[in-house]
């Protein structure tokens, strides 16, 4: 097992997958020579050559929707957009085309594609390179939205997004690029879609969180632990649509109580939609109102004030106890 | 430090081969055998009774709101006629005529325009792709397929279609520079109908031509006569060829106008004078062309009505489909239904066994539903 960081990891899993299936190619801004402004497509260039991995023309929309071409063709595209933050310019194409081509053609056509972005904070970045924005993606049919949490999930949730036959959108936390090594297989590894983790068994409570949040929301169970001796069940969601209710509901049945904690803004995101399924499968096991720890309902506020708006572990444990507590 | 013109510079051609008054350019006159001829023709008057056939059907409320394409036949026919049939067609939403020549059974496209996504799949071995709708976003994916082509050694060409209005969206210059850069076999066929609904073409652009716009992509490109057929022919020929030989892109703007509304739901009284309207009669693509065929005798006796049996046979076909089933709506969402998609569908499922959805072909709108304008208010 090599240990590696979640650059190498994605990087490795783009290599392997390449290695395996001659259909699947890398386009977008700088992924080529440069090997990507986080260097996630690092060296894949000299290995497969400029055909196959595309240093293309600065335009976000028609990096997707040249990709779906090529989807519509056979092709595996796998897409980097620098900043989930400019994802705007190509959303039509997402949305119009990638979510619904299979429908509109009735399953003549489907898109195999991959679309990676960089999202959320932690990296002292300006507006537009901070943001966490799954929520968008999550809400609409056809397309599934990924966030792995470390290394591992990176590299194996990658692999299988690049395998899926549908589109996916592919979010990766800058936060947790270099936060730390993880062993990953030797052996290629493809995580399945759609399914949650149980990243700490816990009886007290149910915290849900994802991506760099999963860090915070392990930070806080840990302390809980410590210092007031409840065992919080940690759930990492890693798919956010097609969200795994039955990880959820499973879990709550268990502790009554959640909290779910998300670095997009509250109103609208992933939590209401996690409560409700919840409400809707565990209703009568609920001991306590769902709580959410987010961000705040305010557009890019600055890194200077990054701090306050993102969810942190002393927020996590004030929530925590405040659930344990109704 | 001198201020200079820098070379190349750029000229942008303007093809006529046969005008509206019959004059033939014999020199540019294209190499079309007889039976071409023929099919060319059948093809642009299958194109108009279709039309004129479904602006009937919108009115009786039998199909959704359309996009006519009457006086556009020569632009689509002339240009859809150069492809193979492994070729690769990518139309917006104005393209019937080319769509029925490429091989989409009539009664499929009515079904598009009665609301069932059935008329937007293309056959397995068709290369088509379905009616876009948003403007000018299919012409990225042209690109991409393009790519595909070369990135696969295939041999095919891809042909993109959009109106003027779509030059103004930036997908149509993203896809124009990435074609350029990247030197794909595509062609885009620009159908300049004068009007975007209601916006003249002077308030789409400054430039003098939409062909001109190529230029700033490295593209040729090359401004047509859009009602005259073998204009049409002759640039997509040459595009197509030099497509297919590996030697990139082309930007063909066919300069034609829409006779009918806009859509269905359309009243262009509202914004353009019936004069204009009369003036590009006079230049109806469908007679020029009649008569070229009429001095080589090619008329075929009786196809207008041969023409009028066989549409008339597919709106049969298309009213006898039983109605749509509405469970088959999660069908094609993904490749497989994630558990919450399934249940949803479970919850439909018994919905539809409580309470059974009329028999009849499409359920009638309700009788307080605002009519779209021109749709008469009760189905006949």
């Amino acid at each position: 097992m090599a240990k590696l960081n979640m650059v190498k990891a994605l990087n490795l899993a783009l290599l392997e997958e390449m290695e395996r299936d001659n259909d699947v190619l890398v386009l977008g801004e700088d992924v080529g020579v440069d090997g990507g402004v986080f260097r996630v497509t690092d060296d894949l260039q000299r290995k497969f050559g400029s055909q196959r991995v595309i240093d293309s023309p600065l335009a976000e929309a028609a990096i997707i929707g040249t990709a779906v071409g090529m989807a519509l063709y056979g092709l595996k595209p796998v897409c980097e957009i620098q900043f989930s933050g400019f994802a705007f310019q190509c959303f039509h194409q997402i949305e119009n085309h990638c979510a619904r081509y299979r429908m509109r053609s009735q399953g003549r056509f489907h898109i195999p594609m991959v679309i990676r972005m960089p999202y959320g904070g932690g990296v002292r970045a300006l507006e537009h390179h901070s943001e966490s924005e799954e929520q968008f993606y999550a809400h609409i049919p056809g397309l599934k939205m990924v966030i792995p949490s470390g290394p591992r999930t990176a590299r194996g949730l990658l692999a299988a997004a690049i395998r899926d036959p549908d589109p996916v959108i592919f979010f990766e936390a800058k936060a947790l690029y270099h936060a730390a090594k993880e062993e990953v297989p030797d052996e290629s590894e493809a995580l399945p879609i759609g399914r949650a983790q149980v990243a700490r068994e816990g009886d007290a409570l149910t915290l849900v969180a994802y991506g760099a949040m999963l860090r915070v929301a392990l930070e806080a169970a840990d302390v809980l632990l410590a210092e007031d001796g409840a065992r919080v069940e940690v759930i990492d969601l890693l798919t956010i649509s097609p969200l795994d209710r039955e990880a959820l509901v499973t879990s709550v049945k268990k502790t009554g109580r959640a909290v779910v904690v998300h670095e997009a803004p509250r109103s609208f995101g992933p939590g209401a939609e996690i409560a409700a399924s919840i409400m809707d499968g565990a209703f009568l096991s609920l001991e306590a109102p769902i709580r959410r720890v987010t961000a705040h309902d305010v557009p890019f506020a600055g890194f200077a004030r990054e701090k306050a708006n993102v969810p942190d572990g002393p927020r996590v444990v004030a929530a925590v106890r405040e659930t344990l507590a109704f | 430090m001198p201020r200079i013109a820098l070379e190349p510079r750029f000229q942008v051609e303007y093809l006529s081969v046969l005008d509206s008054d019959g004059n033939l350019d014999t020199a540019l006159e294209p190499k079309l055998s007889d039976n071409d001829l023929k099919s060319l023709y059948r093809a642009m008057l299958l194109g108009r009774r279709l039309d004129e056939r479904m602006v009937r059907l919108q009115r009786q409320g039998r199909v959704g709101t359309f996009a006519p394409i009457k006086g556009q036949e020569a632009s689509q026919i002339g240009s859809a006629f150069t492809l193979r049939r492994s070729d690769w067609m990518v139309p917006s939403f104005r393209e019937t005529a080319a769509m029925v020549w490429r091989g989409w059974p009539i009664d499929k496209l009515l079904h598009f325009f009665a609301g069932r996504l059935e008329g937007g799949q293309p056959a397995p071995d068709q290369h088509d792709l379905p009616i876009t709708i948003p403007v000018a976003t299919q012409l990225p994916h042209a690109v991409g397929l393009a790519y595909a082509v070369q990135y696969r050694g295939d041999d095919a060409v891809v042909m993109a279609y959009f109106g003027d209005g779509a030059t103004s969206e930036g997908d149509f210059h993203e896809a124009l520079n990435f074609a350029g850069v990247w030197h794909v076999p595509v062609v885009f066929v620009c159908q300049n109908n004068q009007w975007a609904i209601s916006v003249p073409l002077k308030k789409q652009t400054h430039s003098r031509t939409i062909a001109q716009k190529a230029l700033a992509y490295g593209l040729p490109g090359l401004q047509v006569d859009g009602n005259d057929l073998l204009a049409v022919y002759a640039a997509a020929r040459e595009a197509v060829d030099r497509a297919r030989a590996g030697d990139g892109p082309t930007l063909i703007e066919c300069v034609t106008y829409r006779l009918g509304v806009h859509t269905t739901a359309d009243d262009p009284t509202k914004y353009r004078a019936e004069e204009e309207v009369r003036m590009w009669e006079q230049k109806d693509p469908l007679t020029r062309f009649r008569a070229y065929l009429e001095k080589r005798d090619l008329v075929e006796v009786g196809l207008e009505q041969r023409i009028d049996d066989e549409i008339a046979e597919a709106v049969r076909r298309f009213e006898a489909t039983p109605p749509a089933d509405p469970l088959t709506m999660f069908d094609h969402v993904y490749a497989a239904p994630p558990p919450g998609l399934l249940a949803q569908r479970d919850e439909m499922a018994a919905r539809e066994r409580s309470a059974p959805a009329p028999a009849g072909p499409e359920p009638a709108a309700p009788p307080d539903a605002t009519p779209m304008r021109g749709q008469r208010r009760t189905r006949r």
